[in-house]
């Protein structure tokens, strides 16, 4: 599969949806595995990374899943190309700077990516709509049995499998799940579910990262460790967790609906100006315009075939896409002006909220 | 005070760093998001000062002046300021070259020590084990019994034979679903403990 059919279609997580999919985004698992006898990728110098990845690519390559897949060497992606399978988040950012020897593997669909020679010579990845934890897991655990069979994983029976950094050892799996959590940021409960999520050993992320303010009210809640407890223990859990961060989230919502109405309203309606009527948008404006809407979409003030339209676009409106489908590179001003074309174009068709479903009642006092 | 980085947060900079190259004095304005990126917030990693002065490979000096007398991997050839350096390992060798005061990293970051989950297949075919004695010990099934286990529902039948075990991981999840977050913790450590204890009993 080449660059540009990869680019056509957006992945299959973007399009179709899953469980619990108007708070849970996406769900996402991924491996780490290292072949014994050659050196960690950090650490090996470049001869020993092409020669793990001339090992592995082929039998990556030959898997059902990967069936005309994409297999690309780092070095043969310009630089935007690699950044829009970061914004896919079918790459880390930490591999999209990366040189000779390193590649990335992954099926038509985009649900599974392998990316060879990131910190461990093996980085798998499933990835699903909607809370999938278990069969994100059970296709992933499928494709490291089949490779099992060809590859001499690093393992040790105390330790498990051997990563490069100790904070992976063991099982070698991250489970995480996407969250879309306005209602606890509107409703200022969002660093209480944080401290909780930390104190019972999980990390909770931004959109970008560790420590970045969250973006369009994104979260990822994940697994910090890996040693110690199985595979199936860790999602379990992580499920439960998960399942009960969204019933807070629910609540949270009908509280404010009940309770701060007209401003809720507010947030909705502007964003849904903002992004009808804006001629230049950055991307954190239009990001968490894009969530308003969402949230919109999940009351019930939008239709529901609206919400594709906003998981398509909250990739699509980022720097990389964007100089993509302008096919060559942008200032940032540019990038904005193009963004606010490219989302009001895209929202032609989405109506004004309605609002007719909330009851306001006198006793509305917002303390906004 | 615009951002450095060209990037198009639209947000202003706000970490503000210098360094010196070449005895001059560069000056670099980020906003909160590409500082973030680029590792700048990070105290363990200057990756930013690499990446402008276009230094790259930063570890290719740490290979060559190799202290005397050091443990170093005979495999790989790291060593011990290597890994305090990296805070990662340079091969599968290198976990055993090591060992010593690794367990009480990994007891920091790990709930346990000792792995529980997936084997490779390799691990049942005892022809091909040799540094691995303890498989005899390995209480896993041969076969990764994943699908079997009623996952959705079944907190409880996946301890099997532990009731101790299985009543904490009750309480745990009542606590968690009460967000009684303290007590989870508590009952997380003591489970942690409970496991531990049998493990060294088994």
């Amino acid at each position: 599969m080449r660059f540009s059919t990869l680019l056509k279609n957006p992945a299959e997580w973007m399009r179709t949806s899953g469980p619990r999919n108007d708070i849970v985004i996406t769900s996402r698992v991924r491996l780490a595995r290292n072949l014994r006898g050659h050196p960690f990728p950090g650490w090996a110098e470049q001869g020993a990374r092409k020669d793990v990845m001339n090992i592995v690519r082929p039998v990556l390559e030959e898997l059902g899943e990967m069936k005309n897949a994409f297999s690309e060497e780092m070095t043969d992606l310009s630089a935007i190309e690699k950044q829009v399978l970061v914004e896919r988040h079918l790459v880390s950012r930490e591999h999209a700077a990366k040189g000779p020897g390193c590649a990335t593997v992954m099926n038509r669909n985009q649900t599974i990516s392998i990316m060879v020679n990131e910190e461990d010579h093996l980085r798998m990845q499933s990835i699903r709509p909607g809370l999938q934890l278990l069969s994100a897991f059970k296709s992933l655990n499928t494709i490291d049995t089949d490779l099992d069979k060809d590859l001499n994983y690093a393992f040790d029976s105390r330790y498990g499998y051997l990563t490069a950094c100790p904070t992976n050892l063991g099982t070698g799996m991250r489970a995480s799940a996407m969250l879309h959590l306005p209602g606890l940021v509107l409703s200022e409960k969002i660093n209480e579910t944080i401290q909780g999520a930390n104190r019972i050993g999980l990390a909770v992320r931004g959109l970008y990262g560790e420590g970045t303010e969250a973006m369009a009210n994104l979260f990822q809640i994940s697994n910090q460790t890996t040693l110690g407890t199985s595979e199936e223990d860790v999602i379990v859990h992580l499920g439960k967790v998960i399942d009960s961060v969204i019933e807070n989230e629910q609540n949270a919502r009908l509280k404010m609906l009940e309770e701060r109405a007209t401003m809720m309203q507010d947030q909705i309606g502007r964003a849904y100006a903002i992004l009808k009527y804006a001629h230049i948008i950055p991307s954190k404006e239009a990001l968490n315009c894009l969530s308003m809407i969402r949230l919109g979409c999940d009351l019930g003030f939008f239709a529901e075939d609206d919400r594709e339209t906003i998981n398509i676009l909250l990739t699509e409106i980022q720097p990389a896409h964007l100089q993509i489908s302008a096919k060559r590179k942008l200032t940032p001003e540019e990038r904005d002006s193009l963004r606010a074309e490219i989302v009001s174009s895209k929202l032609k068709g989405l109506t004004p909220p309605d609002f007719g479903s909330i009851i306001t009642d006198s006793n509305n006092n917002d303390e906004v | 005070m615009k951002c450095d980085a060209n990037c198009d947060w639209g947000e202003d900079a706000s970490i503000f760093f210098s360094y010196i190259e070449n005895s001059k004095v560069i000056k670099v304005n980020l906003c909160k998001y590409c500082a973030n990126e680029k590792g700048v917030d990070d105290p363990t990693g200057y990756s930013l000062i690499d990446l402008m002065q276009g230094m790259g490979e930063e570890t290719s000096s740490g290979k060559k002046d190799k202290k005397k007398g050091e443990l170093t991997c005979q495999e790989c050839g790291f060593t011990q300021s290597d890994f305090k350096k990296t805070g990662r390992f340079g091969c599968a060798n290198c976990y055993e070259v090591f060992n010593e005061g690794l367990e009480s990293l990994l007891e920091a970051m790990h709930k346990n020590t000792e792995h529980t989950g997936k084997v490779p297949s390799f691990v049942h075919d005892t022809s091909s084990v040799d540094s691995l004695s303890e498989i005899a010990d390995f209480e896993k099934p041969a076969e990764f019994a994943f699908d079997e286990l009623k996952l959705v529902d079944a907190g409880d039948e996946l301890v099997e034979g532990d009731t101790g075990i299985s009543a904490l991981r009750d309480k745990l999840d009542i606590a968690i679903s009460e967000e009684d977050y303290e007590e989870a913790a508590r009952l997380r450590d003591e489970i942690a403990k409970l496991e531990s204890e049998k493990a060294e009993e088994g």
